[in-house]
């Protein structure tokens, strides 16, 4: 199957990602061939085959008690941030 | 014999014997890396004030009678692993001004251990690749050759130990990872199993495949290291409360009646040089007492397809979560919060991840999903049954890791399809959860060449030591890139 640009428009807007006009072409070709390699999945017989959910058999994902076991880390964790003021991430005015 | 050409254990053996401090190895190494990184590009960070602040206090340790196969030993992190006031960069610019606000599990095991930190390694940019060509801060050469591919994505790691900038190095394995650059740079680098090692502060690519490893000289240095990192973490969700055995004590066992597989659809096309270097690996394992068979895995050819669903997919989600706010690059001037979004991710990402996840999302969004998603994972299901039927005919699979040794630089990189394929050997253990291990087995065309080696679910232990024995038979290991003796 064959992307054009305007799936690659459609995909990128899914995924927040910012793309320019001269590579989307680029990235149509790319996703393109990457999605007719794996259309070869197309022809395994797989009738009756429970989905894989966890790559060791029989394993779930653990659950752990409710309780408060880190300490606050906010000061530390938004020098990270580009933007923050009186304790808050500051992103650009949302609502008007 | 150089401090450099030594393995873990002489180096701990002299640090025991006080004929050298771990400050002056660490500064020795410091020096090699200052001598050498430049042509490599295989470190991001070098963090030589903390290594020798760190390599005084593994002194005054062991002068206080702790001793410890790593206390006081030089090694380097991939830099995907977070370390505490240390630039995490992921090899991409959207983390390029992160400074990990704690240690990973796998750091602060190491350290607990008295491991010492010389720096952060080069790697593909978010661990997507197998070139580590995909890097924001350049590609990393190989040290058999300059103008060669070290692999991917832990290039920086396996090209530091090949280069002795280190003797061990941490690296991640999602698709091949470990493997991969161990095979062309000419080093062991063993996957555990999925949920043997903490991913704890491990940056996600694809949670169902991702896991820590070590690259080593030798099967015995990185016995001494999987033993510091592996086991039980409640931090991990996916860590596997199961007891880790004494990978050292092990190692010397004998390989008498050792069932060896050699898998069938990894030996079909072969090309002729690589296959005549399995079959000579194959011939000492059976010197050693190891019986060989072949084996099917009729499904294995489609793992890559179906891990070029899977791990997109999860890589869509898990990158999700950078998005200009909280940490990582933010793009000048938004004009509002989608427009932050959107160029933040499009200025912070390159091509390779940009791909990814746009191949996740398009696999994951309706109409798609039960053909690509639900179909790669009932795919992956008759991938591991299969495995599962050989493990009870044989003890270990084996066969080449890599079609090709290391190819040149800018070869392949325009062509993801291709690029995929240097992962076709490799791929099958993380669908399954597998551990698996390479280690050097001859060179083509003077590059060194990778025998894997693929255990059933927590058999790293015997993996070490199938290779342990194979190192004591063989020299391949002990050989080492032109200028870096």
């Amino acid at each position: 199957m064959s992307l054009t640009s305007r799936d690659v428009e459609k995909i990128a807007h899914l995924a927040r990602l910012g793309i320019t006009d001269q590579e989307k072409p680029v990235y149509a070709s790319n996703l393109s061939k990457i999605v007719e390699f794996v259309d070869q999945l197309a022809r395994a017989r797989t009738d009756g085959v429970t989905p894989m959910a966890h790559p060791l058999e029989g394993l779930t994902q653990r659950l752990r008690a409710d309780e408060v076991t880190e300490a606050d880390g906010r000061e530390k964790y938004q020098r990270n941030a580009a933007a923050v003021q009186a304790g808050l991430y500051l992103v650009p005015k949302v609502i008007e | 014999m150089s401090w450099h050409a030594r393995s873990v254990a002489e180096l701990a053996g002299a640090l025991e014997r006080r004929e050298i401090s771990s400050v002056a190895l660490t500064g020795h190494f410091l020096d090699r890396i200052g001598a050498l990184n430049g042509a490599l590009n295989a470190l991001i960070t070098v963090t030589a004030d903390q290594a020798l602040a760190d390599a005084a206090v593994a002194d005054r340790r062991r002068a206080a009678g702790e001793r410890g196969p790593l206390l006081g030993i030089p090694l380097i992190h991939k830099d995907i692993f977070c370390t505490d006031g240390v630039r995490t960069s992921c090899g991409s610019r959207m983390l390029d001004n992160f400074v990990a606000p704690y240690d990973a599990t796998v750091v602060a095991r190491l350290k607990a251990a008295g491991a010492v930190m010389l720096g952060k390694a080069n790697m593909d940019e978010f661990a997507m690749g197998s070139s580590n060509e995909t890097s924001h801060y350049g590609p990393v050469r190989n040290p058999w050759d300059l103008d060669k591919v070290p692999g991917g994505s832990s290039g920086g790691s396996a090209a530091a130990v090949a280069a002795r900038l280190a003797p061990l190095s941490t690296g991640t394995d999602t698709g091949g990872s470990i493997r991969q650059p161990a095979a062309l740079c000419g080093v062991t680098g063993i996957k555990p199993t999925y949920g043997r090692v903490s991913r704890y502060g491990m940056i996600a690519f694809a949670s169902s495949l991702d896991q820590a490893g070590v690259f080593a000289r030798s099967a015995a240095d990185a016995a001494a290291a999987l033993g510091a990192i592996a086991g039980f973490d409640p931090r991990d969700s996916t860590s596997v409360d199961a007891p880790v055995p004494d990978y050292a004590a092990t190692l010397g066992a004998p390989l008498t009646g050792l069932r060896l597989g050699l898998v069938k659809e990894f030996s079909e096309a072969l090309e002729p040089r690589n296959g005549a270097l399995i079959a000579a690996a194959l011939d000492v394992f059976r010197a050693l007492g190891a019986e060989t068979t072949t084996v099917s895995l009729p499904s294995l050819p489609l793992s890559v397809p179906t891990y070029y669903v899977v791990a997109p997919a999860e890589c869509s989600s898990n990158l999700s979560r950078f998005d200009g706010v909280r940490f990582g690059y933010r793009c000048a001037d938004p004009r509002d919060l989608r427009d932050l979004y959107e160029r933040s991710r499009g200025e912070g990402f390159g091509a390779e991840v940009k791909r990814r996840i746009m191949t996740g999302t398009y696999v994951l969004s309706a109409g798609y999903f039960d053909a690509y998603y639900l179909k790669a994972q009932q795919v992956r299901q008759l991938i591991a049954g299969e495995f599962r039927a050989a493990f009870q005919r044989v003890d270990l699979l084996i066969g080449p890791t890599t079609p090709t040794p290391a190819f040149g630089i800018g070869a392949k990189i325009d062509d993801p399809v291709t690029m995929y394929l240097n992962d076709i050997y490799t791929i099958g253990a993380n669908l399954a959860g597998l551990p698996a291990i390479s280690a050097p087995c001859g060179f083509v065309d003077g590059l060194p060449m990778g025998v894997q080696l693929i255990g059933p679910h927590f058999a790293e232990g015997r993996l070490l030591n199938a290779v342990h024995r194979y190192q004591l038979a063989t020299d391949w290991h002990d050989r080492s890139a032109p200028g870096y003796a």
